[in-house]
């Protein structure tokens, strides 16, 4: 099977802002065969579903507009469609699925609708369209379908909203799935079962899949071609194994040096002292009030965890959606009050220290979120943000050398002094992540809560801020707790780990230890699913040609 | 008033920002219009009863019910004359001062009142929060020209008593959306961070979360401007607003009321009035909220640079 | 969902119970009502025998008490004005403003939403401005104004409805149109924004990923979640309604509860003004149950929070 089933040519699109013109992508051109999976692969920025929409008649226009290019399909130019012919093809010939499916399903119609709608937009009698409906709901792995069919988009787990899109896109078996970033905000758990599924129905319906992601893994795991893209333009292309195995181009070779999980393990050092210890913490929130308002039923968010954390040692701390790592974070910060068990500075237990001793924890602990535009109040400049922590602690640095340290900080962060007058949405992800470590540093704390602080950010630049991570815990001798749900992430930068699942530890060992000789099953089943950026043919994802 | 919203915006230096703003505000002919409208009235109000002297107050019986647009009898008898003779175009510009000082009285008041309480409400939460929320629900589960009818009558429509009646149906509104804004701003990273690093209420409040608030307290109030104007005018025109010898538009409407069949203009250039004023501040209020909102500033700036 | 009803419910009557409360206080503030219906040169006794006749030389707090007791009854007593039960006289009065308020607001709930998603389909287009325009303009301009307007205009000039009375449906014309003026210019502006914002959310770009037609995008996909913040408008803006109508009953003389009630302030009939306050708090509170069955049946992720 050699034919080609949609050819795109030197498309360029570009969005207009205003008076600023931005190229999203100019003369891109790749191709796509029957039964094939092509992945496009980029980071942000680089225009990689620009070219998707392009072929679904998704732009819009204005802002966008599609300046030059073809799209062949079935004889067809897909860039230039009547809305008569446009319907012919989205959905039965080419179907598409997206990133967040809550957010794609319509929230006030019940699931069975929307999957039916599919197929009456397109002629299918009602009848048939409610049958065939149960039956590709049941095929997608939606457990009890049946009773399923009058429930609303809100009241299906993340996978499961994933899987009643992909329900509704092969409704009509079209030739081509669009899948664009499918499994990025998923659990890696859930994310090896949707690649599972998608792998299954294209062998099942010889359909071809185009896999927009910037997953280098699941790239390697899937896709039997590989564009990659940046600025709006293709770098590379080839099959996977070869481009994998020998990237021509630097950016290639760049985004694959950056991949976590290839490092040497930390080894942890003697233990220093204990500084932060958590004993049988905690935390339970009350789901449904009864009349009186007792609690009927109570969530379980923490607990009983333990962990210690020591003198410039990294303490990991992974597990998925649920899990309670964000629940431990605020625990830890002070943020909310654990139901039980107790949370020790220095040996003091949190809950019973004074105000003065309180401030001084604060003082000592500082922290860096996952998303850095939230947590820079948009309308001070970096300099207010970076000394707003020495107007809260009179007498950590007398005002007279608030400038000099402010550049200091920003120097040290990989920024240059002339940034402290700007604001943050001047920046980008990365740099702001930068601003808000220099914020953190500015009290010199002997603690970073690291709450999933890289998650955001695109590979390349996650290496960079790890990087700067690891320098500055040199530097000054910091600890970390580092949380995230990326494993081999947390593989390279944790000196130890804990595994956590539905609010418990269920493991905890040095780096080496849960990654090289996992004991809990649970453990091994994250190690398994998370994709692995090194192309390997008996990947149980790709078709064998 | 829409300058100040703009400052915090924006990180450019003050002069360039002005020029900026007052360029957008030319390249919008309807809320640069709205604006000469305001500032028009806002002269009058202040100086208008000291220009006028007696003109607006002295009887000419001669001129009774005279209708506009006939310039034997003077320049001020353009837009006719009232039962008693008195020039209409002088007394719109004599109600001028009472009609926007009671709006304005009322709109402030409440703004304080309604932010403050929405600020604890807001910040606080708890037992406390929700009891203030529910002191609402009851002033606005019923209809406030009504209550306000039922007030008034009771202690008597002086102007104080008119300008606290409308504050105290307007106090909701800024109660919730700064409540709500509140609640959502608090829990956003940003104020987390300072909490975290230690920083107290004072602190957050003051650095963090009123300069969050503000913009919308601004758009709420040129809203409410013209809100009140209208439930003013209502009052009045029902007869339980002001009293003789002070005028507002709404007084000068209930007035004309009487002769609708013969002498129209009675009612109807004080009504005009109140309807310039009323569609200029919601005018101003939609450019002001397109001004703040950085999806939409990008079509007023786009414009302008073309 | 039966007790985020009842909560509601029990709430509504604790604001209820506080407003008969201020009422009853302040309308005994105003003095002796024996001042209105008694000539001025009245001999005392006389005074004395209506204030006994009606209670009103019992102690506040036993007036009060009693006051209380006939509430449960729903017995509001006489209006001193007309010598007839109050309660009687506001339930004549209020089919009148009930079917104003529901025509105006009816009226001006479809024209606005249909003129507000046109407009949100096509931002920034010649209709669109247009319908921005008109809107502000409906929403600024003072009702009592708009009514002397239209009566010059239509009753006193051209002579197509008549000034006023209840009689012919040609004289509900005006009072309709006079009072969906402002709701509708307020709803097509929430429902313009509302649409645009939905109009470019990812479930309706599934909706033309699946390849359904414009139309049905409009209507079917997006309608129903940009009807949400338009009717949480059209909630604060049954009470707002009332307001409207007593201008409305007044000028166009529409025998309804908002013309009785200023009648009865007018004339200090205590018994007609408690009697309208409690009839008008329990029709915004049925409003307000209808509008929250409304937003039930429009978004079922409210159905859950409700329970």
């Amino acid at each position: 099977m050699n034919d080609t089933l949609l050819k795109v040519s030197d498309l360029s699109v570009e969005f207009r802002n205003g008076s600023t013109v931005n190229k999203a992508v100019s003369g891109v051109s790749w191709d796509i065969r029957r039964g094939e999976t092509l992945a496009i692969l980029g980071e942000s920025g680089s225009g990689k579903s620009v070219s998707a929409s392009a072929i679904m008649g998704l732009i819009d226009s204005p802002p966008g507009r599609i300046t030059s290019g073809r799209a062949e399909f079935d004889g067809m130019d897909l860039l230039h469609l009547d809305d008569a012919e446009r319907r012919r093809i989205n959905g039965p010939r080419i179907a598409m699925i997206f990133q967040d499916p809550l957010a794609h399903l319509n929230p006030v119609y019940p699931i069975g609708w929307q999957v039916a709608e599919s197929m009456r937009l397109h002629g299918v009698s009602p009848e048939e369209a409610r049958r065939h409906t149960l039956e590709l709901l049941e095929r997608v792995g939606i457990r009890n379908a049946k009773a399923r069919l009058k429930d609303y988009p809100h009241q299906f787990s993340g996978g499961q909203r994933q899987r009643i899109m992909i329900a509704m896109a092969i409704a009509l078996k079209p030739d081509l799935l669009i899948a664009d970033e499918p499994t990025t905000a998923l659990d890696v758990t859930v994310q090896a079962q949707i690649l599972d599924l998608l792998t299954e129905l294209r062998r099942e319906t010889g359909m071809a899949v185009l896999l927009i992601t910037h997953d280098l893994g699941v790239v390697a795991q899937t896709a039997d071609r590989v564009v990659v893209m940046k600025d709006g333009q293709v770098v590379e292309r080839g099959d996977v194994r070869e481009v994998f195995g020998a990237p021509a181009h630097p950016y290639t070779r760049q985004l694959l040096d950056a991949v976590p999980g290839k490092s040497r393990f930390r080894q942890p050092e003697a233990a220093g002292e204990r500084l932060l210890e958590g004993r049988g913490v905690a935390k339970f929130y009350p789901i449904s009030a009864g009349w009186f308002g007792r609690p009927v039923e109570t969530l379980k968010a923490l607990d009983g965890v333990d962990f210690d954390l020591h003198k410039g040692e990294t303490l990991g701390i992974v597990g998925e959606s649920g899990s309670g790592k964000s629940t431990l974070a605020r625990t830890v910060l002070g943020l909310t009050r654990p139901t039980s068990g107790e949370i020790r500075w220095r040996g003091r237990n949190v809950a019973q220290m004074s105000a003065a001793e309180l401030f001084e924890m604060r003082r000592n602990l500082q922290v860096v979120f996952q998303d850095p535009t939230a947590s820079l109040n948009p309308r001070m400049s970096v300099a207010e943000i970076i000394a707003e922590p020495w107007a809260i602690h009179k007498g950590f640095l007398p005002r007279a050398q608030w400038k000099d340290r402010t550049v200091e900080l920003l120097e040290n962060v990989g920024l240059r002094a002339e940034h402290a007058e700007r604001h943050p949405h001047q920046f980008s992800g990365g740099q702001r992540q930068r601003i808000a470590i220099a914020r953190a540093l500015a009290l010199q704390p002997e603690v970073i809560l690291c709450d999933e602080a890289v998650s955001a950010l695109d590979v390349s630049v996650q290496a960079q801020v790890i990087d700067l991570l690891r320098k500055l815990q040199t530097q000054y001798a910091l600890s970390y707790i580092f949380i995230a749900h990326d494993l081999p992430l947390v593989r390279d930068f944790a000196d130890r780990i804990l595994v956590m699942k539905q609010g418990k530890v269920v493991e905890e060992g040095t780096a080496q230890e849960i990654f090289e000789r996992p004991r809990e099953p649970y453990t091994m089943e994250l190690i398994a699913a998370s994709p692995d950026a090194v192309p390997r043919s008996e990947s149980r994802w790709r078709s064998a040609q | 008033m829409s300058d100040m919203t703009l400052e915090s915006q924006h990180s450019q230096p003050i002069a360039q920002r002005r020029i900026g703003l007052v360029f957008m505000l030319r390249q919008d002919p309807f809320a640069f219009a709205a604006v000469v409208v305001l500032v028009l009235f806002a002269l009058l109000a202040v100086l208008g009863p000291t220009l006028l002297g007696d003109i607006a107050t002295s009887m000419n019986l001669r001129a009774r019910n005279a209708p506009p647009f006939e310039l034997e009898r003077g320049f001020w008898y353009l837009l006719g004359a009232d039962a008693l003779g008195r020039p209409i175009l002088a007394r719109v510009i004599l109600a001028t001062r009472t009609t926007l000082l009671i709006a304005g009285a009322a709109v402030l008041l409440s703004m304080v009142v309604g932010s403050v309480l929405g600020l604890i409400a807001g910040y606080r939460g708890g037992f406390l929060g929700d009891a203030i929320l529910r002191l609402t629900d009851i002033v606005m589960s019923f209809p406030s020209l009504l209550l306000a009818l039922v007030v008034l009558y009771v202690f008597d429509p002086a102007i104080t008593n008119v300008i606290i009646v409308l504050a105290i149906t307007r106090v909701p509104i800024y109660l919730r959306t700064v409540r709500a804004e509140v609640m959502e701003i608090r829990s956003r990273m940003f104020v987390t961070s300072a909490r975290v690093t230690g920083a107290g209420p004072v602190r957050l409040i003051g650095k963090h979360i009123l300069p969050m608030v503000f913009p919308t307290i601004v758009t709420i109030m040129t809203l409410d401007f013209a809100f009140v104007m209208l439930a003013e005018a209502s009052l009045s025109f029902l007869g339980l607003g002001v009293q003789a010898p002070n005028v507002t538009w709404g007084v000068m409407v209930a007035e004309g009321r009487n002769y609708l069949s013969s002498a129209w203009w009675l009612s109807f250039w004080p009504g005009l009035a109140i309807a310039l004023v009323t569609m200029s501040l919601n005018l101003v209020s939609n450019w002001v909220r397109m001004v703040i909102d950085p999806v939409q500033r990008w079509r007023l700036e786009g414009k302008g640079e073309k | 969902m039966a007790r985020h009803f009842a909560k509601r419910a029990l709430w509504s009557a604790i604001s209820l119970f506080a407003l008969v409360v201020a009422v009853f206080f302040m309308s005994r503030m105003t003095g002796s009502p024996a001042d209105l219906y008694l000539p001025l040169d009245a001999p005392t006794e006389m005074r004395v025998q209506f204030e006994h006749l009606h209670g009103f030389d019992r102690p506040v707090y036993e007036q009060f008490f009693s006051f209380l007791g006939d509430l449960l009854r729903f017995d509001f007593g006489m209006s001193l004005r007309q010598g007839l039960p109050a309660i009687d006289l506001v339930l004549q009065a209020l089919p009148t403003t009930l079917l104003l308020a529901f025509y105006s607001i009816t009226i001006a709930l479809v024209v606005a939403v249909v003129t507000g998603a046109l407009a949100a389909w096509r931002p920034n287009s010649i209709f669109d401005r247009i319908a921005t325009v008109l809107s502000l303009i409906g929403a600024s301009l003072p009702n009592f104004w708009v009514a002397i307007i239209g009566v010059i205009v239509f009753a006193v000039t051209l002579r197509w409805v008549p000034t006023s009375g209840t009689g012919s449906v040609a004289q509900w014309v005006l009072p309709i149109a006079v009072l969906a003026l402002r709701p509708a210019g307020l709803i097509v502006q929430v429902a313009r924004s509302s649409m645009i914002s939905v109009l470019s959310s990812a479930y309706v770009k599934t909706a033309r990923a699946k390849g359904a037609p414009s139309r049905r995008i409009l209507f079917v996909h997006a309608l129903r979640n940009g009807m949400l913040p338009v009717i949480t408008v059209a909630g604060d803006q049954a009470a707002g309604i009332i307001n409207g109508a007593v201008i409305v009953e007044t000028i166009f003389g529409f025998p309804g509860v908002g013309k009785l009630m200023i009648d009865s302030i007018n004339y200090r009939d205590f018994a007609v003004i408690q009697a309208g306050v409690m009839v008008t708090a329990i029709a915004i509170f049925l409003m307000n149950v209808l509008i929250d069955l409304a937003y039930l049946g429009l978004d079922p992720r409210t159905r859950e929070e409700m329970v």
